[in-house]
């Protein structure tokens, strides 16, 4: 599949911002008036950037409102119903905070509940995508909802003014986190490297499986098209097995080792910033391979 | 709404015969030449005349080879919307442009509507649907849906673009819920199949597989090339004139 920077920015932007938006929304009481803004007002920044990247993938930006209709069917029109509902929660508990409103609790377990469902509803949008079998598994949700988790947990560690924040028990649950969501990651490769387009072959995409093996003779068109763009992306996938490592360094190695320096020397805050950075880089690239790498079924009519 | 209809009236769709299509492509150039002209916005091209020509076609011819040896065939492959029961384009469809009619069963895109996303052309396992280069709406397969019920057009000509100049009939169009139509009796009586069954989208259209080659005798004799001397046994005046030969 075309790995596209705008989805490939969407996912991994609105991801951590939702997943800071999670951890905010649950462990923000007893936050200052500075954490409540910094805490609540990145998370906002994050995800709506994100959302942003993802309309410069429209061909038809303007019409993107229509696409809040369909929440019936469309796990793209829940995502983008619940994501900026989710936002506006976060909104609405931060001034709660600010108020100091005895709703505040309330307002944030419902916030981080719109949260956790506005990531799954974006994993959705490629796990019910059956025509790309390495997408089409329950591994897909998870894997989303635990890097949005952990990139959200290194930049919570950031947020100064939330004492839950600040503790160094959290800052330890941010490290067994993200470890947890590279563990999920390499299992996800593991069943990639396996599944190529799953049960769909050749012989079963002709029908032609009776006659003997099948083999492209001839192609329908000299050129390319927009299928073999969209759908036939092939280019660097040789750089894959450098790219996973580049990614397992970066997102889950030297993160977790800038966090850990951070909690022995004490100033957790500091080195969480740049953990959290090394961590969005891993994440970036692995997402790169979540589409770079997919095959899709059309492939198999060329 | 991008809910599929639970049951549709009528289920119109094509049977295509692998074992007469020549692979000429006239289907593909009238399906593309009707519906730059037909329903909705031109069906674009980038670079025609260019050195990187693309565009957006509705029905294209593969090529493949099956089997091997001597009972290796070339199979001419047209491949089009399936117009499914089940279809994944339909339900991924954020804005409400893509719908399945159910009067037909005929899938459809509101161009008006199509915001140019591209998830209806990644959740098609069989690549019908293709991003119109200019107009940045997605394109498909309308079954010619502004043919078949045209009345300003003679009633010979209100089927599919690609049916009706087929010189060879290799494409049929019909109502597959009426089991006596045309269609619903070739798939039957050829087995007409699904592509990609496994992924569950339960296609209308049906390709019948071409029909085993009566060649076989030809084969054992020594393959498909000529006939070895006195392999063949000749028959009147060449008898006769092979025999006065051999008695010179």
């Amino acid at each position: 599949m075309h790995p596209a920077l705008s989805i490939i920015l969407f996912t991994t932007l609105s991801g951590a911002g939702l997943g800071l938006g999670l951890w905010f929304g649950v462990a923000s009481y007893g936050a200052n008036n500075a954490g409540t803004v910094i805490g609540a007002g990145t998370a906002i920044l994050l995800s709506s950037i994100g959302l942003v990247c993802s309309v410069f993938h429209l061909r038809r930006p303007l019409r993107a409102w229509r696409a809040l209709s369909q929440w019936r069917s469309s796990w793209l029109s829940r995502e983008g119903i619940l994501a900026p509902t989710a936002l506006f929660l976060l909104f609405v508990q931060a001034g709660a905070l600010w108020l100091e409103s005895p709703f505040a609790p309330w307002l944030g377990l419902t916030a981080a509940l719109l949260c956790l469902a506005a990531i799954l509803a974006t994993s959705m949008i490629y796990a019910q995508i059956r025509a790309v079998a390495a997408w089409c598994t329950p591994l897909t949700p998870f894997l989303f909802i635990a890097f949005a988790a952990a990139a959200g947990a290194f930049l919570a560690c950031a947020v100064p003014g939330v004492p839950v924040f600040g503790s160094k028990g959290f800052a330890v649950a941010a490290i067994a986190l993200n470890i947890a969501a590279w563990i999920l990651q390499y299992s996800w490769w593991r069943r990639l490297d396996r599944v190529g387009t799953g049960t769909s072959t050749p012989e079963t995409a002709t029908g032609l499986g009776q006659m003997g093996q099948v083999r492209l003779l001839e192609p329908p068109h000299t050129g390319t098209n927009y299928l073999l763009d969209e759908m036939g992306y092939v280019v660097a996938r040789r750089h894959a097995a450098k790219l996973r490592l580049i990614a397992l360094i970066l997102g889950c190695g030297f993160a977790i080792l800038l966090l850990a320096v951070g909690i022995a020397v004490g100033h957790v805050p500091a080195f969480a910033i740049f953990a959290a950075l090394l961590q969005l880089a891993g994440t970036g690239i692995a997402r790169w391979l979540f589409f770079a790498q997919a095959r899709h079924a059309v492939t198999l009519y060329y | 709404m991008t809910s599929l209809p639970s049951k549709t009236e009528r289920s119109l769709g094509l049977v295509i015969d692998l074992d007469i299509c020549v692979g000429c492509h006239a289907c593909v150039v009238n399906c593309k030449a009707w519906n730059t002209g037909g329903y909705g916005t031109p069906l674009a091209d980038s670079d025609p005349w260019g050195p990187n020509p693309s565009g957006a076609w509705l029905n294209r011819v593969h090529a493949f080879e099956v089997g091997e040896g001597k009972d290796a065939a070339v199979v001419h492959f047209p491949k089009s919307c399936l117009h499914c029961e089940d279809a994944p384009c339909v339900t991924v469809c954020p804005t409400g442009a893509s719908f399945k009619r159910s009067e037909d069963g005929i899938v459809l895109v509101d161009e008006s509507k199509c915001m140019g996303c591209g998830l209806c052309a990644w959740a098609c396992p069989y690549g019908a649907r293709e991003m119109d280069p200019s107009a940045g709406v997605m394109k498909k397969c309308t079954l010619c849906v502004d043919r078949i019920y045209n009345e300003n057009i003679p009633e010979e000509d209100r089927e599919p673009a690609c049916v009706r100049t087929c010189p060879a009939n290799a494409r049929h169009f019909g109502d597959f819920a009426d089991p006596e139509s045309e269609v619903s009796r070739l798939s039957r009586e050829r087995d007409g199949t699904d592509l990609m069954p496994e992924q569950e989208t339960r296609p209308t259209n049906k390709y019948l597989p071409p029909i085993g080659r009566n060649g076989a005798a030809v084969m054992e004799a020594g393959g498909c090339g000529a006939p070895e001397e006195g392999q063949v046994e000749l028959q009147g005046i060449l008898a006769w004139v092979d025999r006065t030969l051999e008695r010179i």
